[in-house]
């Protein structure tokens, strides 16, 4: 058996050095649960299947192989009005989290870099301890504030200022609120790490050269930050994108996202076919940002030399 | 813009962030069964919380999956980081790096149904692995191992490459540098990593339910099926409780992160002062 095994081992060293053993490893683990299963919903969302009985999609007739290939799950999504709307409005909802996390975002960041140096790492542990805390929890955590009878409208009402209470809770307003506490992190950080090495003496240049503070702002702070700014809503907008719990636990019944259209279709429908189609269009939405941002990756190393 | 106004936003935001949280950990501590009708305060859900069964078996559960998967991703992120930081050139190296990040990119729901199939297409050709542990495990330590690269190449990135070439220079062979220079310079970012894939994984709801099998519930998953169905204080003790342990958690590592670099800064003054002496 021992000498079995260090045969092998020679064997293999023959042929493998420690080099491409060090690569082997890693690769191995994405290629198994990254790359394979992406590849797997390829090919059940191009497959006619109701439950877990995969018709094949190859066929060996007459020693040919030939590949069948089926866009019915594809036409589906682009002809049903109700895959369409929550397309869109995923989108929608998406964008709204990302640019009201960017307006609350933007002035903390560069008031957090511009406060005195001592207290900057504890507002920063302050910003990471929320992120640290169940997001599960947190996003629940609303619920007591929202709901019909909840603490919001019980301070309200106690103080006189409505009579009856508000319903914020099960509406878009709660879910972009559970949206938008969730993701704020997430823009806050890049952002902030931009706005903490921007360089003063710009500021005072334009300063003395007899720029309004305003002008200053928007034409030198800001495009400087850019880099920040694309980072932090690339961070947002992808993952709101794709957002199953929020909507599940702060959101109306209807309210459209295309995560929780992918999970009704998965676990209740049991169309697997059809998640699989609805999964390949997300990614689809989710690469054209990113190869955007690539882009704008590589034109700035160019810009630099 | 002044620094009154400046303030002001800082700590509305700050309101923001905390007011949840803080008004979650005042109402466990309520003792009427309608969760926002406050009456006096009392334990009584936390007595309650001891009883509950489903709740401290799914504790278990997650607690197990969290350290496994955190320990199977710094194994394997450590290697993805080694890999990408050190081999410049070879066939793939794209590759191997967006596949490294994809489970960053994606929603967890693509995540979790794609790892199901593929699980589902290996269950039908082997005739295992059944829906479980094991598979909530993968799920966990695929995501773990995307974060735990991130963190630890980050930390090969600023460290001293020099220290490895001088092990060359004496003789070290690559695995012995790897052993006693590299790994010990990382220890520090091992630890976070561990602790951050830990977390992710002690947090996840959507890889779970995806690639849970029936008696697997994680906390995460009881949770959510008891707040889907509306407000319940034995969520909120059990949150509180959560909520406690990690900012413990939290403030003790960051006090011995810092204990840490504060003794490196020492014991670099002190070899230099020494060599100084000796020249």
């Amino acid at each position: 058996m021992i000498t079995k095994l260090t045969d092998m081992y020679s064997y293999l060293r023959r042929y493998i050095n420690g080099r491409q053993l060090v690569i082997g490893v890693p690769y191995f683990w994405f290629v198994m649960l990254a790359l394979v299963p992406l590849l797997i919903i390829l090919k059940i969302s191009l497959s006619e299947m109701e439950t877990t009985e995969v018709s094949s999609m190859f066929t060996t007739s007459d020693g040919w192989l030939t590949i069948k290939l089926n866009f019915s799950n594809y036409l589906f999504l682009g002809t049903d009005p109700l895959y369409f709307d929550t397309f869109v409005s995923s989108i929608k909802y998406a964008l709204a989290t990302t640019l009201i996390c960017l307006a609350i975002a933007y002035p903390f960041s560069y008031f957090m870099a511009r406060s005195p140096a001592h207290l900057q790492p504890m507002l920063l542990m302050l910003i990471m301890l929320p992120f640290w805390t169940s997001f599960l929890i947190r996003i629940y955590a609303w619920k007591t504030l929202l709901v019909n009878d909840g603490v919001f409208n019980n301070v309200l009402m106690g103080l006189g200022i409505i009579h009856t209470p508000f319903q914020i809770m099960n509406t878009s307003t709660s879910l972009m609120i559970g949206m938008v506490y969730s993701y704020l992190p997430f823009m806050i950080l890049p952002l902030y790490a931009n706005l903490s090495k921007l360089d003063v003496r710009y500021l005072e240049a334009a300063a003395d050269l007899g720029a309004s503070p305003f002008k200053t702002f928007w034409l030198i702070t800001v495009p400087l930050s850019k880099a920040g700014i694309i980072a932090g809503s690339m961070l947002v907008f992808i993952p709101a994108l794709g957002e199953y719990v929020i909507p599940e636990l702060l959101g109306g019944s209807d309210t459209l996202m295309i995560g929780r259209v992918l999970w009704d279709e998965f676990f209740s429908n049991n169309d697997w076919a059809m998640a699989s189609a609805v999964a390949v269009v997300m990614i689809l939405l989710i690469l054209l940002p990113m190869a955007i941002f690539n882009k704008y990756q590589a034109d700035q190393t160019e810009a630099k030399g | 813009m002044n620094s009154k106004f400046g303030r002001a936003w800082l700590i509305a935001v700050y309101v923001f962030l905390y007011l949840p949280i803080v008004t979650l950990v005042i109402y466990s501590f309520n003792s009427s069964p309608l969760v926002t009708v406050w009456s006096h305060a009392s334990v009584k859900w936390y007595i309650a919380l001891a009883a509950d069964d489903d709740l401290i078996s799914a504790v278990g559960l997650s607690l197990r999956v969290a350290f496994y998967s955190a320990l199977i991703s710094v194994f394997f992120g450590t290697f993805t980081a080694f890999v990408l930081h050190h081999y410049h050139r070879f066939a793939g190296r794209t590759l191997l790096s967006s596949m490294s990040s994809s489970p960053l990119v994606m929603p967890d729901v693509i995540v979790g149904l794609s790892l199901l199939l593929m699980l589902v297409s290996v269950q039908n050709w082997l005739g295992f692995p059944e829906r479980g542990l094991f598979t909530i495990l993968l799920g966990h330590a695929l995501l773990g191992t995307a974060y735990a690269a991130v963190v630890i190449k980050a930390r090969l990135h600023e460290m001293d490459g020099t220290l490895d070439e001088a092990a060359m220079d004496l003789g070290c062979k690559p695995f012995q540098v790897f052993r006693l220079i590299t790994l010990p310079l990382l220890v520090p970012a091992l630890v976070s990593a561990f602790l951050l894939t830990f977390t992710l994984s002690f947090d996840d709801v959507v890889l779970s339910s995806f690639l849970s099998g029936p008696g697997y519930s994680t906390l995460p998953m009881v949770i959510f099926s008891r707040a889907r169905l509306g407000l319940n204080p034995s969520i909120n003790a059990a949150a509180t409780v959560m909520i406690a342990t990690v900012t413990i958690a939290v403030v003790a590592f960051s006090i011995y992160q810092s204990r840490i670099s504060k003794q490196r800064q020492r014991e670099v003054a002190l070899a230099y002062s020494e060599n100084n002496q000796t020249a």
